[in-house]
């Protein structure tokens, strides 16, 4: 580990311009992640400043419907948050699948959203890895494949996004609030992350000092009877094989509404936008389920060590879209 | 007062109201003035050479007290061992070996001069491909290192055994099974990692350290750094667990000591991290194990057959019983038993809780269920239908032996009639529910080198001491209750003193040997105690009495063969969309012989079980071929059970004494519960969902639809 300095940002504007003029320098929210990485010296950043005090704590009704969650906020707090749980509850399921108590009383939503891939070669500084050291190789895809991506892969890179939070996220369109060297602006969940083929390094479109100061989610009726499913190698306790945030709104036999997002699979929390498409207006059926479950895994490019996760995202899907729609009658 | 009862008692540990105030001292607490700090370098590749050593970056931070690598550290006298030697030349054996050590003020400082160091290797090709069909597979010649008879495995047994003619046995049968299981790699991660303090003055040497046996570890430094044994101090009256892995990898110790050489009179302190645990602290080898069992019309075995192949290291060979249990566990008049090694540029295995009798067992036990199910047998009448009277191969009468009991009580506690014979058994809101069960031994060996020294004052409180160890299994407390016993005395008229050098010599934890050897020496020394007391008419003369006495040789030893037995249980769910498979329930129902503490003896056991059940569902390092290293190198890689992982588990033992294993009546409890638990559980599985998972762990991709 590397020795750095550490700062208590006095104000945002300071913070940002703090970190956008020095490379060196990095956010530091619950440093659950971070402080893990610096550790190992995956990151090896000189000055960290702490911003946790800085960005919101709140979680307050927006007026149309929906919340404006503060960057802030801690896993815990959100996911026991009486209007999470009870209009969202795939988001409430989703942060309590991940980590321990212990970990998600320090995470905050905005270090969720930015942690860093599992992939162990790109957590091994002896491993060629484009994500750590861009233009020295992906060791993981001739590698050890069981928790690669099987979608929106490339060459460069096949890591996946670890967070469990982004999944529910990315199913409820919830927008992401951003402070910038450049200003205030607005990034939607389902366009956070970048494609690994435009360089792995990135993996936000987020500029370098750009702050996270908050996220919004619509309001969304069909949310209120969604589900979080998490498959994964043990009982508790580790990050996904595949993991769906799903709901589903049925009118006379027919799907009049459908959320569905993947975690384990990709490099970002992936919104299965061609299902949803297949689905509408489909008889709420076990076959309709397969076959858009099948449609969006269609463009799956499985390695040999994680080709058991197409099929287990299509069974993941269809029996959640199945116990939704079960649990409707 | 008298000592009756004493033994049997569910005593709680004596120890424990120190362990939960935090007040128990493990080995990286004791508190030293002004202590040094060590952080080693690890190898990066796993086979060649360095060539180069860059340390003067290293050397120049303020704080760093001094860069060890094989160039400037101490020439040892035994350097050719490599779980004791460190740093004796630049030969790089494995991902992950030390090669180097930075000593420094504060651990910080150390951590981060350690990775100023650069280094430079010649790179050898990498070999880690563990396969059955390589042309290079050894015939082991692993020194006997337990007791004193040679032998090919490390239990002193030998590689190979054949006892009738198995072929054409095999050709007899009038049913066949014929399959081939594997187990991979599994890591130690006791709650403790290795950790040492070391002092080094002119006059001492003291250790403080996390070990299975004080007097090895003593034995096995003052060797390698070629001084007298009596000039050093090994410390360890508290082990936060350890399964194996603190008995003969002691590099991390030797390089404590070097480290407290750079700077005589200081303390230093060195902690393994979790990932360099992955490859310093041993692990249990890898297996492919053939199975082979013929029988005639009737289900009576006829032949059984196991060829083992086991991977073990360039650097240093070991080599472990996996065909042991096939030896012992049911008649069959043509049999025989193989092992061979695969070397490869891995880290060095050593012994892990049932070491050889846990990954063999997984085999012989899943294929005696494959076998019973394809002649539509019940998995347990098929075992009783094979039980043999003596010991298959030495023909030895068992010093006592319920299997058959343990198969019947557990069938009646877990409702085994009840079971379904078809597949799948049962389906609940979408899991596929199965049972299954298979047979558990572990044998009660008894070591030499035991000496128990007891002193009596006027007052009538009674010391014993002797340098055995508790790793957590209730040392402290177990062997208060025999000396208790023994003297006729109560347990709080007894001061146990254990896991210090200054006590007499003591076998290591291992073996599940502990209450066996050091018992049946406290055992002797209160026999030869109580008559001395007795020529002195009864009384304790005014400046106390003291006896110490050797372990005494056990003359059934070699007229009866000795090993506890088991049956375990399983219901497993496997949920039918994803393969997900949930332990809910497990029971064991055990002979060990008589209980001397019911309460530390169901810990042992159940947490045997839960550990078999990390061995069903979720131990396995990734190794990348590649580049030799274990890919899922921390915990969040590397998966054992969390709680959420185990269900409801039951731990029986049957009421029966052994009359010539110990005085006590005892046989051994840490390891037989480890056995067999993972056959039992892939039995269940197959039951639950008909597929036969034959390669551990059993993950969810081998049963996805
Ligand atoms: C053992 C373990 C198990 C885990 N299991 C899971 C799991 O199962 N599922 C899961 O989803 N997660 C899991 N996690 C990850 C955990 O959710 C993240 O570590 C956590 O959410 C990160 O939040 P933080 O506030 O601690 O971020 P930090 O570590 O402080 O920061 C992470 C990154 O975000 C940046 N950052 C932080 N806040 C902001 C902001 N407001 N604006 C801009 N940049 C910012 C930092 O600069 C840094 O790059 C696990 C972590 C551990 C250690």
């Amino acid at each position: 580990m590397k020795p750095f300095t550490y700062q208590r940002a006095g104000d945002m504007s300071s913070a940002v311009a703090t970190v956008a003029e020095r490379p060196e320098a990095s956010f530091l929210a619950g440093g659950t992640n971070l402080v893990d990485l610096m550790k190992m010296e995956v990151l090896t950043p000189e000055l960290l400043v702490d911003v946790r005090h800085l960005v919101s704590h709140q979680i307050q009704d927006l007026p149309g419907g929906g919340l404006r969650i503060g960057a802030g906020v801690s896993n815990s707090e959100l996911a026991a948050d009486r209007r999470v749980r009870r209009g969202y509850p795939m988001l409430s399921q989703a942060i309590l699948a991940g980590a321990s108590y212990q970990l998600r009383n320090l995470a905050t939503v905005g270090g969720n959203f930015l942690q860093r891939t599992r992939c162990m070669y790109f957590r091994d500084v002896t491993m060629p890895c484009n994500k750590r050291e861009p233009g020295t190789g992906c060791s993981a895809r001739d590698g050890q494949q069981r928790d690669l991506a099987i979608l929106g892969a490339s060459k460069l890179c096949v890591a996946t996004h670890p967070s469990d939070m982004a999944v529910a996220m990315a199913a409820l369109d919830a927008v992401v609030h951003t402070v910038g060297p450049a200003g205030e602006r607005t990034v939607p969940v389902n366009r956070l992350y970048r494609s690994p083929s435009d360089g792995p390094e990135r993996d936000t479109v987020l500029d370098r000092g750009e702050l996270i100061t908050a996220v919004e989610i619509p309001a969304a009726p069909i949310a209120a009877r969604s589900r979080y499913r998490k498959v994964r190698d043990r009982a508790s306790y580790a990050f996904a094989l595949v993991s769906v945030a799903a709901a589903i709104e049925v009118g006379d036999g027919a799907v009049s509404g459908v959320r569905i997002a993947l975690g384990g699979v990709a490099h970002r929390p992936w919104r299965a936008t061609t299902a949803e498409r297949e689905l509408f207006g489909m008889p709420a059926t076990e076959e309709s389920f397969r076959a858009a479950a099948e449609a969006e895994l269609a463009a799956a490019w499985p390695l040999p060590g994680n080709a058991f996760k197409v099929p287990l995202a299509r069974n993941t899907v269809v029996g959640m879209l199945r116990a939704l729609t079960e649990e409707a009658r | 007062m008298s000592g009756r009862g004493a033994v049997g008692a569910p005593l709680d540990r004596v120890e424990g109201h120190l362990k939960v105030r935090g007040a128990a001292t493990y080995a990286n607490e004791w508190p030293v003035e002004n202590p040094a700090y060590l952080y080693p370098l690890l190898s990066t590749i796993a086979s060649g050479r360095v060539t180069g050593v860059d340390a003067s970056a290293a050397t120049a931070e303020p704080g760093v007290l001094g860069v060890l690598t094989h160039l400037n550290a101490p020439k040892l006298a035994w350097p050719n061992d490599p779980e004791v030697a460190a740093l004796q030349s630049g030969e790089v054996a494995f991902h992950g070996q030390f090669v180097g050590a930075v000593v420094a003020e504060s651990i910080e400082i150390a951590r981060y001069a350690a990775g100023l160091v650069t280094l430079e290797y010649e790179k050898r090709p990498v070999d880690v491909d563990m396969r059955a069909d390589r042309d290079d597979l050894l015939k082991p010649q692993h020194a006997a290192i337990f007791g004193s008879q040679p032998g090919d495995l490390q239990d002193g047994s030998s590689a190979d055994s054949a006892v009738g003619d198995f072929e054409a046995g095999m050709d007899s049968a009038i049913h066949t099974l014929d399959a081939t299981y594997s187990t991979p790699i599994q890591h130690h991660h006791p709650l403790e990692p290795h950790t040492a303090i070391a002092v080094w003055t002119d006059d001492e040497i003291t250790l403080y350290c996390s070990s299975q046996g004080v007097h090895l570890h003593r034995t096995l430094l003052a060797n390698a750094f070629g001084i007298d044994a009596s000039r050093i101090r090994v410390i360890s009256p508290h082990v936060g667990g350890a399964f194996g892995s603190k008995v003969f990898p002691v590099t991390w110790a030797t390089l404590a000591f070097m480290g407290a050489q750079l700077v005589p009179g200081r303390p230093v302190k060195f902690a393994l991290t979790r990932q360099q645990m992955f490859t310093l602290v041993g692990h249990r080898p890898a297996t492919i194990q053939r199975i082979r069992l013929g029988a005639d019309a009737d289900g009576r075995l006829v032949a059984l057959g196991h060829d083992v192949v086991q991977e073990t290291a360039r650097a240093k060979q070991y080599a472990e019983q996996t065909v042991a249990a096939s030896r012992l566990m049911y008649a069959a008049p043509h049999r025989r038993t193989t092992t061979r090694i695969a070397t490869l540029d891995l880290p060095v295995p050593t012994i892990m809780r049932g070491p050889g009798e846990a990954t063999g067992m997984f085999a012989l036990e899943s294929a005696m269920d494959e076998f019973a199910v394809s002649m539509g047998m019940d998995p347990i009448e098929f075992r009783v239908l094979n039980e043999p009277a003596v010991h298959p191969e030495s023909g030895l009468p068992f010093s006592s032996r319920h299997l058959v009991t343990c198969l019947r009580e557990g069938s009646r506690r877990f409702g085994w009639e009840h079971r379904a014979p078809a597949t799948p058994a049962r389906s609940e809101n979408g899991w596929l529910i199965g049972t299954g069960v298979a047979s558990s031994t572990y044998p009660s060996p008894r070591l030499p080198g035991n000496t128990a020294t007891i002193r009596v004052g006027a007052d009538g409180r009674h010391t014993v001491r002797i340098a055995a160890a508790d790793i957590g299994t209730g040392t402290w407390t177990t062997l208060a209750q025999i000396a208790a016993e023994a003297l006729d005395v109560a347990v709080e008229d007894v001061t146990l003193q254990i896991g210090d050098t200054d006590h007499p010599l003591a076998s290591s934890a291992g073996f599940s040997s502990g209450i066996n050897c050091w018992g049946t020496t406290i055992h002797a020394a209160a026999g030869e105690l109580r008559a001395a007391l007795n020529e002195n008419g009864g009384a304790v003369p005014d400046e106390g009495l003291e006896v110490t006495t050797d372990i005494p040789d056990n003359p059934y030893i070699a007229q009866y063969a000795m090993y506890s037995f088991g049956a375990q249980f399983a219901e497993v769910r496997v949920h039918e969309d994803t393969g997900e498979v949930r332990v809910p329930r497990l029971l064991g129902v055990f002979d060990v012989g008589r209980v001397i503490n019911p309460k530390t003896a169901r810990s042992q056991l159940l947490g045997g079980m839960t550990q078999g059940l990390s061995m069903a569902l979720h131990e396995a390092a990734a190794i990348d071929p590649r580049y030799g290293h274990v890919v899922n190198n921390d915990l969040g890689g590397y998966h054992f059970a969390a709680n959420a992982d185990v269900g409801s588990i039951e731990v029986h033992c049957l009421e029966e004494r052994d009359p010539y294993v110990n005085p006590m009546g005892s046989k051994g409890a840490g390891e037989v519960c480890i056995v067999g638990t993972a056959a039992a559980i892939a039995n269940a599985v197959c039951h639950a969902t008909g597929i036969r998972v034959r390669d551990l762990p059993i993950t969810l991709d081998k049963l996805l639809r």
